[in-house]
């Protein structure tokens, strides 16, 4: 069931989507295939609202593919399915036909492992996702940017060469500014797959900060392999193991008090 | 103190004997095909800037490159040799009141090439359009659309044999299927169409490839931020592969610019005095319809027409030259142009 659209949302162009509040992920069940191989098996978790969630766990357990359920970008791979199961977001099961798929991934952001600025100006990558809705008007369009860029903590950085290629920046100025691209269509949730493997300390620093600031606004979920991260920024963990899920639960608990074995042995660095 | 030994000395080893003769191999095999691609354009340069430069303003031979091909007739008059085109000729028997003087007569060789060098331009023009419409629409189905399998496979086959198919057949298809069936006649349209086919496969391979060269994180950032297919590869894909899309269509005008089979058939007349667009009233716009269906002369069926079909001797060598060195230049002129859009292009689109 899809929530009913509030009485007071303003007017919208029509491909803006429609803005529903409150949004949470539910994967029930869940396995997933590439071709013959079985990459998830059985996974169930709720993913809450407003807060951070890290998936943690070591290379090829399936955190990244679960990842890419969530927005649907397997779909890009041929042979990839989804077996049994459903990924519900807002109730609703976002692998069923009724769904369609690019309003799907409006309302979701994604923030790749190397960052991926296209070979435009700055100015350009930011409003790209406003453009390809149909957004034209200029001044909305300047408002936006300056908006997404401080909230990427690029703004003053970059405020006077906007119109500069985006290749030009640093590896962390570049990072940012792709999640200052992801955010400037007004997402709910934003995945991010190891956004910080490709940086230096600093420029990791920045972006674990910002990623303190948008959980207010947004539903964040980040894969990692660098479990101080994890447990510096999020509020949740759920620890996977071979495609499946081991463990899920508050991050203080996981890091101190872990119920599963496994998950202790690898939080102390035992294995992965 | 004496200087140290140096430990980095050459050695004359087998290897480094063998790197020096393999790069001079190497050289000389270049320098052979530059010396046989001289041979040729300074042949032509030589002998045909004769005819299309003069030594006196405006130092270019404006009536060659501006009329049409006549008969020229070499005759003696009053003890002078004097060479006419037949329009003069004509003429100068009137004036003189003469009917008859004995002439000998040399077909295309006064008079010029206008008509063959418009016929080239207008058909490498059209057909370059129709073969890059038709052959990157292919490149997107092939390189994004389409399913990975079998079907895929076998399009790629089919269109790597149509390279092989020579060009004579070429135009026996065209002649069938465009000037026959589809009664267009002898026409620009059933050139160009069967021009674009005979260049579509160099066309498509090339696209597909800039596109595949253009890396999937921009695709995949697009369709991230909700994009639709199409929107991703227009805004995000197409214009980083122009640059490798132009380079294509380089090599392609210069095959459909020198082909004389594939238009001797369907839009090619030996002579023909009427440009295409006599037919059409700019007031009338019912008879605009009438410049595709027109046939046209063309530069290298002229330059045939005129080595083979007529003999050979001092005043035919003159046109044969000069319409060798104006084809070359026409050549030149189109591609020189295509290299500037496409740097253009590659300034513009960085990645």
């Amino acid at each position: 069931m899809d929530a009913a659209i509030p009485e007071s949302t303003p007017r919208t162009p029509q491909s803006t989507p429609i803005a529903v509040p409150g949004a949470a992920i539910e994967i029930e069940n869940v396995d997933f295939f590439y071709n013959d191989y079985q990459a998830l098996h059985q996974v169930n978790l709720n993913l809450p609202p407003n807060l951070v969630t890290a998936f943690i766990g070591p290379s090829g357990c399936g955190k990244t593919t679960l990842l890419r359920c969530l927005n649907r970008m397997n779909d890009l791979i041929p042979g990839a399915r989804v077996g049994k199961g459903e990924i519900r977001i807002h109730g609703t099961d976002i692998n069923s036909p009724e769904v369609d798929v690019i309003e799907l991934r409006k309302r979701i952001g994604m923030v790749f492992q190397k960052s991926n600025p296209f070979p435009k100006s700055i100015y350009d990558n930011v409003v790209y996702g406003l453009k390809i809705q149909g957004r034209k008007n200029r001044d909305q369009l300047d408002e936006v940017v300056e908006k997404s860029l401080r909230a990427a903590a690029l703004w003053d950085e970059v405020k006077d060469r906007l119109h500069e290629s985006g290749l030009g920046l640093s590896g962390g100025q570049q990072q940012r500014l792709c999640i200052a691209r992801a955010i400037a269509v007004e997402p709910e949730i934003i995945l991010m797959d190891e956004p910080c493997s490709a940086l230096d300390p600093i420029a990791t620093a920045k972006v674990e900060e910002l990623i303190f600031e948008l959980k207010k606004q947004y539903t964040i979920v980040i894969v990692t392999h660098n479990m101080q991260q994890a447990g510096r920024c999020s509020d949740h963990t759920a620890f996977f193991y071979l495609g499946r899920l081991i463990e899920f639960g508050k991050t203080e608990k996981i890091f101190t008090n872990p119920v599963q074995k496994h998950t202790e042995e690898y939080i102390t660095g035992r294995f992965g | 103190m004496h200087a140290p030994i140096n430990p980095f000395q050459h050695r004359r080893t087998k290897s480094r004997t063998a790197e020096k003769v393999v790069f001079w191999m190497i050289r000389l095999g270049t320098y052979a095909v530059l010396a046989a691609a001289a041979c040729i354009f300074l042949n032509i340069a030589s002998k045909g800037g004769k005819v299309v430069f003069k030594s006196t303003p405006p130092f270019v031979n404006v009536p060659f490159l501006t009329e049409k091909p006549q008969t020229l007739y070499v005759f003696d008059y009053e003890g002078k040799k004097r060479e006419m085109s037949d329009t003069d000729f004509r003429a100068f028997k009137k004036s003189k009141n003469i009917s008859d003087i004995p002439a000998a007569s040399y077909a295309y060789s006064a008079g010029g090439i206008f008509p063959c060098i418009v016929g080239t331009v207008l058909l490498v023009a059209g057909s370059m359009l129709i073969a890059l419409v038709l052959g990157v629409s292919s490149a997107i189905y092939l390189s994004e659309y389409g399913q990975q399998g079998r079907i895929l496979i076998m399009i790629r086959l089919a269109i790597m044999n149509l390279a092989g198919v020579p060009s004579i057949v070429f135009g026996l298809f065209g002649f069938g299927m465009f000037v026959i069936f589809f009664k267009w006649n002898v026409s620009l349209m059933a050139g160009w169409f069967t021009l674009a086919f005979m260049v579509l496969p160099v066309i498509i391979t090339a696209s597909e490839e800039a596109l595949k060269s253009v890396p999937q994180g921009f695709r995949e950032g697009s369709l991230a931020l909700g994009a639709t297919k199409w929107q991703a590869i227009r805004t995000n894909v197409l214009p980083y592969a122009l640059p490798g899309i132009l380079t294509s269509s380089i090599l392609g005008i210069a095959r459909v610019a020198g082909e004389t089979a594939p238009i001797m058939f369907t839009a090619a007349y030996v002579v023909r005095d009427e440009m295409p667009w006599q037919g059409v009233q700019m007031l009338h716009p019912s008879t605009w319809g009438s410049f595709f269906f027109q046939g046209v002369t063309a530069l290298p069926y002229h330059i045939y027409v005129v080595s083979s079909k007529i003999p050979q001797n001092e005043y035919t060598e003159r046109v044969q030259y000069g319409s060798a060195f104006v084809f070359l230049f026409v050549v030149m002129m189109i591609t020189l142009g295509s290299i500037l859009l496409r740097n253009k292009f590659r300034s513009r689109y960085k990645w």
